[in-house]
């Protein structure tokens, strides 16, 4: 891949929302090529979405509970976890779902409205799956930092003094 | 009290004129900012980690006078791997309190009362003040927009007396961004060997070249022994509130130096020094990165400079640039403060640099570029209704 594309990618993976001239300035190419950059990394499906992160503890109304599950299973011969993966990220309430080295295969996170929703689907759906042999969940007291963005930090906070030599 | 008690040459000394901007800038809300000198970064976590570990081990009494002896290690093999230049830790190199704790000790370590030192200017507004406080006549040398902004030899030979005994250099430029390629540091060099000069070449900014690698002037031939090498950590690692700097040179002068900075100084502070061992260390990824950011903002404010308007050369470095305003009418210091009034964006005048500087402005682009962006529209609309093109 082009070094501009990959510093495209890395400017948007920051801020879906940059618009295409100011990429075009910073990147030194016309904004049509930025467009064509974008639209190819789209269709190579190097870009997956935008999305926006949203700090849900700010919203009152808003009630939900996260979790982490640590989930061991057996690997099916021929599809590895591939197939057992796939039967558990196409649950809605799943947000995503990793291979892991270490002590368990499958990291699960999950999002519900309530603890008994979530512990509901992992009864439920979760533990029962054939080739689940067993799970931990961890709920989410807080967060601090998602992907890459600090929670309680505005970026305004400019600590430095107005003009200096 | 009738009576001044103040020295005569500090009496007669200006202050600077970064300080009205500054003044005039701080009673207002709502302002963007380009007229800060110093990264938008805050120092790298691993470096102030390592910082607070050092005090959390005790190290909080002085170091040796020339600085930690490690850290001198480290600096010598950075300019071994940056510049191919060696230095010897033991006697080559002292850690200053910021650059600027170098330069003013470079200064009063060779000048003599009515030394004469070459400056170039548009440059970083210390210098003429440092070099008269060391008693020494600064002598100013106009490096000029049509040679975007580089010196040429022919200039400052032609500024060279018998009572020349140094030039101050300053590549990648505050406040222009230009920086000197190595053939024209190789021209620069012959001059200052045939005249017998030596070279203080201020490379604070030298990690932050976006083209092509800064070169040092050091590393030409035969010039090691005549440069006195000043950088530090506050640039490239951005870690200006630290104060740490350093200056490599030949052992005579690196000694006087020393000797100074025993008596005034002791030495760097500690915990500093600590962090910036962690930076030349394992900072090299932080550099990276940062240096990608500014090379994308640099490259953004330009187009949006020259798109309004205003002149502008796309500089080799640094983390500024310094477009043209003339075409307004205004002069530097009119344009700066309207600006500032009807819009809220805050750049510095040109002439604080140095005469050639009138008819340009600085901005910095060390701020995020949700500002910058903002910045450009404000000047964009400043522009327009205040054209007289």
């Amino acid at each position: 891949m082009e070094q501009k594309e990959i510093e495209l990618l890395k400017l948007l993976e920051k801020n879906g929302r940059m618009d295409n001239d100011t990429i075009s300035k910073m990147l030194d190419v016309a904004p049509v090529e930025v467009e064509e950059m974008i639209k190819k990394l789209e269709k190579e499906h190097a870009i997956l979405g935008y999305s926006t992160l949203v700090d849900w503890s700010t919203v009152y109304e808003y009630e939900g509970v996260a979790a982490l599950i640590d989930v061991k299973v057996t690997p099916v011969r021929g599809v590895g976890f591939d197939k057992i993966a796939s039967r558990i990220y196409r649950f809605p309430e799943v947000k995503a779902v990793y291979l892991m080295s270490g002590s368990y295969d499958l990291s699960v996170s999950v999002e519900g409205k309530t603890m008994m929703e979530v512990s509901r689907f992992v009864s439920d759906k979760l533990s029962t799956l054939d080739t689940v042999l067993s799970t931990t969940t961890h709920f989410i007291l807080k967060k601090y930092k998602h992907d890459g963005i600090i929670f309680d930090e505005g970026d305004d906070d400019d600590k430095r003094i107005m003009v200096t030599p | 009290m009738s009576k001044s008690y103040l020295a005569n040459h500090v009496k007669e000394l200006q202050p600077s004129g970064i300080r009205k901007f500054f003044d005039l800038a701080s009673q207002m809300e709502n302002v963007i900012s380009l007229g800060v000198g110093e990264p938008d970064f805050v120092t790298p976590w691993n470096v102030i980690e390592a910082s607070y570990h050092s005090l959390e081990q005790g190290y909080t009494a002085y170091t040796a006078n020339a600085g930690l002896f490690e850290l001198r290690e480290e600096i010598s093999k950075y300019l071994q791997d940056t510049f191919s230049i060696s230095y010897n830790p033991e006697d080559q190199l002292l850690v200053t309190v910021g650059a600027s704790q170098a330069i003013d000790l470079a200064l009063r370590a060779i000048v003599d009362a009515g030394d004469e030192v070459i400056v170039v200017e548009p440059c970083f507004v210390s210098y003429s003040p440092a070099i008269s406080l060391a008693g020494g006549v600064p002598v100013s040398v106009s490096a000029t927009a049509d040679n975007e902004f580089k010196v040429t030899p022919e200039q400052i030979e032609a500024a060279i007396t018998p009572r020349t005994k140094a030039i101050v250099l300053c590549s990648p430029n505050n406040p222009t961004g230009a920086v000197l390629s190595k053939q024209e540091l190789y021209g620069i060099a012959q001059v200052v060997r045939k005249h017998d000069l030596i070279v203080l070449s201020d490379e604070i900014y030298a990690e932050l070249a976006y083209d092509e690698a800064a070169t040092s002037i050091a590393s030409v031939d035969g010039m090691k022994e005549r440069t006195i090498l000043i950088s530090g950590f506050s640039k490239s690692f951005a870690m200006t509130g630290w104060r740490l700097g350093y200056a490599a040179g030949p052992v005579a002068i690196m000694q006087a130096m020393t000797k100074i900075h025993q008596y005034t100084m002791m030495c760097a502070p500690t915990m500093a020094q600590h962090g910036a061992l962690e930076a030349l260390r394992h900072g090299n990824e932080s550099v990276r990165e940062m240096k990608t950011s500014y090379r994308q903002r640099r490259n953004f404010v330009v187009k949006a400079l020259n798109e309004m308007g205003l002149s502008c050369h796309l500089p080799g470095g640094a983390f500024y640039v310094f477009p043209s305003i003339k075409e307004t009418g205004y002069t530097s210091e009119e344009f700066a403060q309207k600006l500032l009034e009807e819009e809220r964006v805050a750049v510095v005048p040109g002439h604080v640099f140095g005469e050639s500087g009138e008819g340009y402005i600085r901005c910095s682009y060390a701020t995020s570029i949700k500002q910058l962006d903002e910045a450009m529209k404000r000047m964009d609309r400043f522009i327009k209704q205040n054209s007289k093109m």
